[in-house]
């Protein structure tokens, strides 16, 4: 503990605390910009700058660290004219353009430039307008508005080890760009969207899908339905300023319907198809020689990424479509025919914690009938937000509902598919009865939960010992594949999510998504399945019947028409 | 000098880039880099497109766009302003009709500033490829763009 | 004898392509001294000597060279500091160009004293003679045994590499210096840690400027005490100064630490040819005070230059004569930052943009008072708020000149918008 002076209140304080954690801790808040909880401290806007006795400068409190005897003041009006210096200065390089932005009220900067009270910018305006990245369905890029905070540079390159944004030229001419300037769909970028997700402007934020779904509903037409991803059911309380967690599922079915949706269904459902489906390619692969270790192909940033960078080992991949994408299949076949329903008049909207998988609905192989899409528009969950604050629904005080039929009872396996290590898990759960059968003493393997980048098990299946990894982020997925590629990989079965955590820490999820908030999601999913009166996908009676009444078999014909998919290397040759 | 040769010159680590690119892009005539060959060196370094990018474009000595066979750098700091800079600057832009920054039409001459060349005792200054020209005057100045043009037709 | 030459001793005398030369002259007779002599012996020669870096902050050797001797690591790095950028330096260009070993000796000494086990030069990229002396000075030294491994007999290794720069004032930063080195756009890191704790490659690294690295044969030749003599009492030695603008001698002068500005400028510099007026001297070069004639009796000595934040270290005098206006001197010199600016911290990214603004807002008669407010406000901002070096003195000047030369900012105020 060293004792420090702060704001003329003497604290102690841990040794080797920041100013900026010594400030929080003692009630004293430091405004901040380019910090970032889990990122580096580039210490680069300097709005933190406070004023430390026997230093002749300011300094910046997120990348100071207190020393006994430190005398500190965070709100003298020196401090106060340096942070509102700075701030003028980025905000006439800076598209201010409030009111007409996506994150008008949601913006780190504008709320930084209430609080400092800056009613007028004495510096003019030095902005040279640049071109918007738009060409991609996922991600749109409007350096316009860049701030320069190096955050999403950080969660490309360090985070994900995929470096496609960099910082670019310099002095005042500094860009955040991919190499040369060049937009994201020139690039090999995955449209994970974690860097929309730290952003603290909107420069860079998914493309909007909202206008589109709204068209849709209200056509009357058309059918729409909506289908719900794991995820987004622990954490879209978030958007309506509450914790993370399970409780909000019944409000948000409700909330669906209150925006016009047709019927509202739930992934979690097709999160149990591919449980069974690619638990059986797995038992197939293993038993008849097959390509090994097998890897999971749920996450559409991972299979841009692995057609990107590994196109010589894409049998790795099993060929199983997403839930997402094996839902729109179902809605545009199965579903169709049920309700007697004409495919081209069903549009299938999904809720997704994820702006890559706007990119794999618009993927040409996703088309069971030609030319139309099976999943129709993908909403992030800041999207749905957005919407349901849109059309003036009371999100809060909304009763709840239960999910539509067929695609509506689930399991706790599929529960789980949003946190990294859930498909594994939702598959060992599964495939271990189907091989052993008998029934699994604890159905939790809890070896391949929590945040570490990459955990490991051992299952014993059909007396054999076999092992597993699970991988999150690109970076750890991109040590495991190498693994693969020099031949020393000992795993039979290999879990990939790009987004740090898996699903629920999602590049599309309600914004200030930290490690903290990521853990706390993944309580709320793995309550959600220690509640579920089923918790392995194949005790789900529906999945059954889809079988009985459709599919007729795993890995049947049906399946590999309507669930699986093919893979091709993407991006330039060399 | 093939690129091929130059990598093989250095040892096979990151640190080397700048190194690599300073020696590669001497090696080229209208002095810039393209784009496929800063591939070929990124992949040998095992390095990102993003890295020798942002490389490339901080530093002032690399360029991507070719530029004239002499790049004609004219200091544009203070010991040399106040040593009359203005009226080399003025010599060289009618001499060559170009403004600072472009490159003539026979691809012989681009004129850029540079920062201090360190030869401020001897103001004002230039450099032309490797070659710095000091205590420069307008005659001095045209002798040496005679010179250079002899050059080409020798 | 205002002069007092010794780093520049040999300039003319020896040929800088000839190791023999250098040896004939003197030079490596200190290196083998300090081999047969302790280490932290060493390191105390150089705080009795209470040499000062010569790269600007005027940071004590000694106690850097005892951090990185302290640091338990396999590896440990010594940089030497050759990007000379700074508009109106050249004096380590002379350095480099004159007499090339003299520096690698200090270097080796250093070296040896701090238990480092690889050293770099980094040279800028447009100094392309200083590149090949210095490589070519280095082959020398290694091929007669002063670098490589086991050091003229002592069981000591160490080599040392030539990178050059590539066209950035701002790695003249240490940090950005080292980011240059390991292949990156130089832009700066964050501190703590220093670079004596995690430099380059992560490891511990000891950066010195080609001029203080000079010093150290001639502190071990003649004891550190005898070299404390030299100078003033707060700053020993000697100084290189670059002296150049409107000056009848510009040039490298060597002068004991206490001389006057006066002394340099009018004695040795000739003073202003075709005698105009001296209007105005800038300190240090473009990051330094631009101070008016009734200063010159100021002493160069690093406690004196500090009073008002200006650079000894550097050394340069860049002298202008009555003809020249202020506002066309600020314009270069902000211009030069905001290109310079490697654009990471947001006051030194955007703010040179706005004072070059201002500045031609005065330059131009279009100025009100509220802009003398806004650039005194955005200068003091900059200079106190800037990650690195370069952000927080390029407003030095700028505010040096609200001081000392307030009239003409009033006056262009009083004029603007009238012919």
């Amino acid at each position: 503990m060293v004792k420090i002076k702060i704001n003329n209140k003497e604290v102690n304080v841990k040794t080797n605390t920041t100013i900026l954690d010594a400030a929080k801790e003692n009630g004293i808040d430091v405004p901040t910009l380019c910090y970032y909880p889990d990122l580096h401290i580039n210490s680069d806007c300097r709005i933190c700058s406070v004023e430390v006795e026997g230093s002749k400068n300011l300094l910046t409190a997120c990348s100071t660290p207190v020393k006994e005897g430190m005398v500190i003041r965070t709100n003298s009006s020196k401090v106060l004219n340096a942070r509102k210096t700075i701030t003028e200065l980025i905000l006439a390089n800076h598209d201010t353009n409030c009111t007409a932005c996506v994150k008008n009220m949601k913006c780190e900067l504008q709320s930084l430039a209430n609080q400092l009270g800056i009613d007028e910018n004495r510096f003019p305006s030095v902005l040279k307008q640049q071109d918007v990245d738009d060409q991609n369905p996922s991600i749109y890029r409007n350096p316009n508005r860049c701030i320069k905070c190096g955050r999403c540079v950080d969660v490309c390159k360090d985070v994900e080890g995929t470096h496609v944004l960099e910082t670019m030229f310099r002095g005042h001419d500094v860009q955040v760009t991919p190499k040369y300037g060049k937009f994201l769909s020139d690039e090999d970028c995955t449209f994970c969207g974690q860097c929309s997700s730290v952003c603290p402007v909107a420069a860079i934020t998914e493309k909007d899908d909202s206008i589109r779904v709204l068209d849709a509903l209200n056509n009357p037409d058309i059918h729409v339905i909506v289908q719900v991803a794991p995820s987004i059911r622990v954490s879209i309380g978030e958007e309506f300023g509450e914790l993370s967690g399970g409780e909000w599922t019944g409000k948000l079915v409700t909330a669906l319907r209150s925006l016009g949706f047709d019927k509202v269904f739930d992934t979690d459902f097709t999160a149990d198809l591919t449980i069974i489906e690619e638990g059986h390619e797995l038992l197939h692969r293993v038993q008849t020689g097959g390509k090994l270790p097998m890897m999971t192909s749920c996450c559409p940033g991972w299979i841009n990424y692995a057609e990107q960078k590994y196109p010589e080992m894409l049998e790795h991949l099993s060929t199983c479509k997403s839930p997402q994408q094996m839902f729109g299949s179902l809605a545009k076949t199965y579903y169709a025919q049920s309700e007697k329903l004409d495919p081209k008049n069903v549009y299938v909207v999904s809720i997704m914690p994820c702006t890559a998988k706007k990119y794999e609905a618009a993927r040409e192989e996703m088309q069971v009938h030609e030319n139309i899409p099976d999943v129709d528009a993908v909403l992030t969950t800041r999207e749905l937000g957005k919407m349901i604050r849109q059309m003036g629904i009371n999100f809060k005080e909304l009763p709840n509902d239960e999910f539509d039929n067929p695609f509506g009872i689930t399991t706790g396996a599929a529960a789980i598919f949003g946190a990294t290590g859930g498909v594994m898990e939702a598959a060992l759960r599964t495939v271990s009865e189907v091989v052993n059968k008998e029934p699994l003493e604890s159905l939790d393997f809890k070896d391949v939960r929590g945040m570490q980048g990459i955990k490991e098990a051992e299952v014993e299946l059909g007396g054999a010992k076999v092992r597993v990894a699970v991988a999150h982020t690109l970076k750890h997925a991109k040590q495991l594949t190498d693994q693969i590629k020099e031949g020393t990989s000992p795993y039979a079965f290999i879990e990939v999510m790009t987004c740090p955590g898996g699903c629920i820490g999602g590049g599309g999820q309600p914004y200030g998504t930290t490690n903290e908030k990521r853990q706390e999601r993944i309580n709320a999913t793995y309550q959600l399945d220690s509640e579920m009166p089923l918790r392995k996908s194949h005790e789900n009676p529906y999945i059954t019947e889809i079988y009985e009444k459709f599919l007729k078999e795993p890995l049947g014909e049906l399946s590999h028409t309507y669930l699986h998919t093919h893979y091709k290397p993407r991006g330039k040759l060399k | 000098m093939q690129l091929r040769e130059i990598l093989g010159k250095y040892p096979k680590t990151e640190d080397y880039l700048i190194e690599i690119l300073l020696d590669y892009q001497k090696t080229k005539i209208h002095h810039y880099l393209s784009e496929e060959e800063l591939k070929e060196i990124a992949e040998h370094l095992n390095i990102s497109e993003s890295k020798v990018s942002s490389v490339m474009t901080f530093y002032t000595l690399f360029s991507m766009k070719p530029k004239g066979q002499y790049v004609i750098q004219i200091c544009h700091d203070v010991p040399c302003y106040v040593n009359d800079q203005n009226s080399i600057l003025k010599t060289l832009t009618n001499l060559l009709n170009i403004q600072v920054g472009e490159t003539t039409e026979d691809k012989m001459f681009t004129l850029e500033y540079t920062s201090c060349l360190g030869a401020c005792d001897k103001a004002p200054a230039m450099r032309i490829g490797e070659k710095t020209f000091t205590a420069l005057t307008p005659n001095k100045v045209k002798a040496i763009l005679a010179e250079y043009r002899g050059k080409k037709h020798a | 004898m205002l002069e007092k030459k010794m780093l520049t001793k040999r300039f003319g005398i020896v040929n800088p392509l000839s190791i023999k030369d250098y040896i004939d002259n003197g030079g490596y007779i200190s290196l083998r001294k300090a081999l047969t002599m302790e280490k932290i012996t060493i390191i105390d020669e150089i705080e009795n000597s209470k040499l000062r870096g010569r790269g600007g902050a005027g940071f004590p050797v000694h106690i850097k060279m005892l951090s990185l001797a302290k640091e338990v690591s396999d590896v440990k790095y010594l940089v030497n500091n050759a990007d000379e950028g700074e508009p109106g330096n050249f004096k380590d260009r002379a350095l480099l160009e004159n007499d090339p070993h003299l520096t690698i000796e200090g270097m080796i000494i250093s070296a040896y004293a701090s238990g480092a086990t690889k050293g770099y030069i980094y040279i800028r990229g447009e100094y392309n003679r200083a590149i090949s002396i210095m490589k070519w000075a280095v082959d020398q030294a290694r091929d007669m045994g002063y670098l490589g491994e086991n050091i003229l007999d002592s069981g000591f290794d160490f080599d040392i590499e030539v990178r050059t720069g590539a066209g950035a004032y701002v790695v003249g930063e240490e940090f950005a210096l080292l980011e240059s080195i390991e292949g990156k756009a130089g832009r700066t890191r964050v501190k703590p840690p220093f670079p004596t704790e995690r430099g380059l490659f992560g490891k511990p690294t000891l950066i010195n400027n080609v001029e203080t690295f000079c010093n150290l044969p001639f502190i071990i030749e003649m004891s550190g005490k005898s070299f404390a003599k030299i100078g003033t009492p707060s700053s020993t030695g000697t100084k290189l100064i670059s002296l150049s603008g409107n000056i009848n001698n510009p040039g490298v002068y060597e002068v004991p630490f206490g001389v006057t500005l006066r002394d340099v400028i009018d004695t040795l510099g000739g003073g202003v040819p075709e005698s105009r007026k001296l209007k105005m001297v800038q300190l240090g070069g473009a990051c330094g005070p631009i101070i008016p004639e009734f200063m010159l009796d100021l002493k160069i000595d690093y406690d004196r230059f500090e009073d008002f934040e200006s650079k000894t270290g550097a050394g340069a005098i860049i002298v202008m004569d009555d003809r020249h206006n202020l506002f066309e001197v600020l314009l270069r010199i902000v211009e030069f930052f905001g290109h310079e600016s490697c654009g990471k911290c947001t006051p030194c990214r955007e703010g040179h943009i706005q004072l070059e603004y201002l500045v031609k807002k005065f330059l131009y008669n279009e100025s009100t008072p509220k802009d003398l407010f806004s650039l005194e406000s955005l200068a003091r901002v900059m200079h106190q708020t800037s990650l690195c070096g370069l952000g927080q003195s390029s407003p030095i000047s700028l505010i040096s000149t609200l001081g000392y030369f307030r009239d003409e900012y009033h006056n262009r105020i009083e004029f603007a918008g009238k012919e």
